[in-house]
């Protein structure tokens, strides 16, 4: 747990860049600081390990101040991860990462055999180890730093706006990763970003901070969609707020409809023949979905199978039991208006409606307000 | 140079009197232990200033880094020493340190104070030249000051820090060459008697020997500073082999 109480940063020219901020970080949590440049989300995270020293207040580490731990001893137990990652470009990947444990005393063989086993948690294949930091892509590096601030195994992770200098598809990556790596470690961690998206994505909370380093919000991803305290909360977190707080309740009982289907490679007169609206759903052997046939399509008048290049693939796919807007999401972005569920492991369960999923909001809103 | 070894011999039994610049290997065969002798004392002073210079250097080049406002001081302050004639320096150093104006000190003491004159602008800008992405990366990892200075900063301002040796190290033997106009046994002893040896008409065999050695002896230093630079900085080559 690390607990801000009433912590102050002023400069000496009287900038406050954190204006009495009191907050607990959780044990086992993602806590993100939230907020447009100036807001004092990067400081407040660099107060944690001594970086910048407060001028008020305290910091705690759970029951200890950090002020009486002295700053180089405190950081080796605290991981930390920077924007672009900050790796060490004279030493080889392996070595960045045994950096903390032979600061603290461990071998270097011992470190390297635990290092070996982190490069494969964060996606790294074995070959990187003897490489340098700038043979690798910013994606790649920024695995690097990750395992770099695990290697010593701290209970806490500070990250710096970690993901946000690799390209957009590599950072959904990156992020995907790093909810499924905290799943299985379970660290206390402080994440600063000026993302809302990625805030609301990785954070069990979300501190929303303002100019001048005043905490305007503390509430978990969901709620600040639907309930933002207050007119700067409302405009950070943005257009869409009804539609992305759809991201954080679970559809329950959607009517799933049955939805005929044609495998792949199948010939295609079966294929139009299944067809019922010009459109037919095409499966792999073991019914997951491939896409949606247009059995109007000049490009499979000359083929007599189905192939993958004839399928329309705009459609997104939800699972059944997750969210009301990933099942929406399917509805709308699929070319029949049938959006496509599956269940856990990707096979297909059957078809749902936007008016469908619509019908169920308006049943759960009803609820709600009685 | 491989015409000149059958003149060489040629010559050498003849006689050691040739003016011809070409004999300088001949030259350098009849009085061989006093060349060898000087060439050696050359070499060590123009290695050990240079390696004093860096140690006084790194420190000053460190706060120069380290406190903003010391920069434009110290890079001013070093350009002027640079710009002392060394003649005068080597004739001013005794009296200035309190010394006996004899003392054998007074080139190297002379000779540190170019390098680092030299040095400190090497060592500032070289820690300059470390990303503060790398610096920050590592304070906030938990290493101190003194040691991200050598585990990190000055391995990755080796590079630069090698650049700017090459450049004392050659200065210094042409220096120390000059050096050799006051009396200190070194191969500028070898320019001074082809000097003296030159009237009434030229005789060049002992200056273009003291030229060629000097040219020679910068040579080594030069490969031997490339290569150890290259050997400690691997990454800088993996990087380049990409």
């Amino acid at each position: 747990m690390i607990k801000f109480d009433d912590v102050t940063k002023k400069y000496p020219d009287g900038t406050v860049a954190v204006d009495a901020l009191s907050l607990v970080a959780p044990s086992g949590q993602i806590t993100v600081f939230v907020g447009p440049s100036g807001c004092g989300k990067t400081t407040s995270l660099r107060m944690i390990n001594r970086m910048i020293e407060p001028t008020g207040g305290t910091i705690w580490l759970d029951d200890q101040d950090t002020r009486q731990v002295a700053p180089a001893t405190l950081r080796r137990g605290i991981g930390y991860v920077i924007q672009h990652a900050g790796l060490f470009p004279h030493r080889t990947i392996i070595d960045n990462i045994i950096t903390v444990p032979t600061l603290l005393g461990q071998s270097k063989k011992q470190a390297r055999l635990r290092a070996m086993e982190l490069m494969e948690r964060v996606g790294l294949e074995a070959r990187f180890a003897t490489r340098y930091p700038a043979q690798l892509s910013g994606g790649q590096q920024q695995r690097v730093g990750v395992a770099r601030a695990l290697a010593a195994d701290p209970p806490v992770m500070l990250m710096d706006e970690p993901f946000s200098a690799v390209d957009p598809v590599v950072r959904e990556q990156l992020q995907q990763e790093f909810l499924r790596l905290q799943s299985e470690l379970g660290k206390t961690i402080v994440f600063v970003t000026h993302d809302i998206d990625e805030a609301i994505k990785l954070g069990d909370q979300v501190a929303v901070l303002q100019v001048g380093g005043h905490l305007a919000q503390l509430a978990t991803p969901a709620e600040l969609l639907s309930n933002p305290v207050n007119d700067f909360v409302a405009g950070f977190v943005g257009r869409d707020r009804g539609y992305r707080a759809l991201g954080f309740e679970t559809a329950g009982n959607l009517p799933v409809s049955e939805e005929p289907t044609v495998i792949i490679g199948s010939p295609l007169a079966v294929a139009n023949a299944a067809a019922s609206d010009g459109w037919i759903l095409v499966v792999d052997d073991d019914r997951r979905p491939q896409g949606w046939l247009s059995t109007g399509d000049s490009r499979s008048a000359s083929a007599d199978q189905v192939m993958p290049d004839m399928l329309h693939r705009g459609g997104t796919v939800a699972e059944l039991g997750g969210t009301f807007r990933a099942a929406l999401d399917a509805a709308l972005s699929s070319p029949t208006g049938r959006g496509v569920l599956v269940d856990e492991v990707g096979r297909l369960v059957g078809t749902v409606r936007a008016s469908e999923v619509v019908s169920q909001l308006d049943t759960r809103a009803g609820a709600a307000s009685r | 140079m491989s015409n000149t070894l059958p003149m060489t011999t040629l010559l050498a039994d003849t006689s050691s009197s040739s003016s011809s610049p070409w004999y300088f290997w001949g030259y350098f065969l009849d009085h061989r232990s006093d060349d060898l002798r000087w060439l050696w004392d050359h070499t060590w002073l123009s290695i050990v200033p240079v390696v004093i210079g860096l140690v006084i250097a790194l420190p000053l080049g460190w706060l120069a880094r380290r406190y903003p406002w010391l920069y434009p001081p110290t890079i001013t302050i070093s350009g002027l020493l640079y710009t002392i004639p060394s003649i005068a320096l080597f004739v001013l150093v005794p009296p200035l340190l309190g010394l006996d104006p004899l003392t054998p000190l007074q080139v190297p003491i002379a000779l540190t104070v170019y390098s680092v004159a030299l040095l400190v602008r090497v060592v500032a800008d070289g820690l300059d030249s470390v990303p503060v992405d790398v610096t920050q990366a590592a304070t906030a990892i938990g290493y101190g000051r003194v040691r991200r200075l050598f585990a990190v900063e000055l391995p990755i301002a080796l590079p630069v820090l090698t650049a700017g040796l090459r450049v004392a190290t050659v200065s210094n033997v042409s220096m120390v060459a000059i050096a050799g106009t006051i009396g200190q046994a070194n191969l500028g002893q070898l320019f001074i008697l082809g000097y003296q040896l030159s009237s009434p008409t030229p005789y060049y065999p002992p200056i273009v020997l003291g030229i060629v050695f000097c040219v020679l002896l910068a040579l080594v230093f030069d490969l031997l500073l490339v290569a150890g630079g290259r050997a400690l900085t691997p990454w800088r080559r993996a990087v380049a082999a990409r």
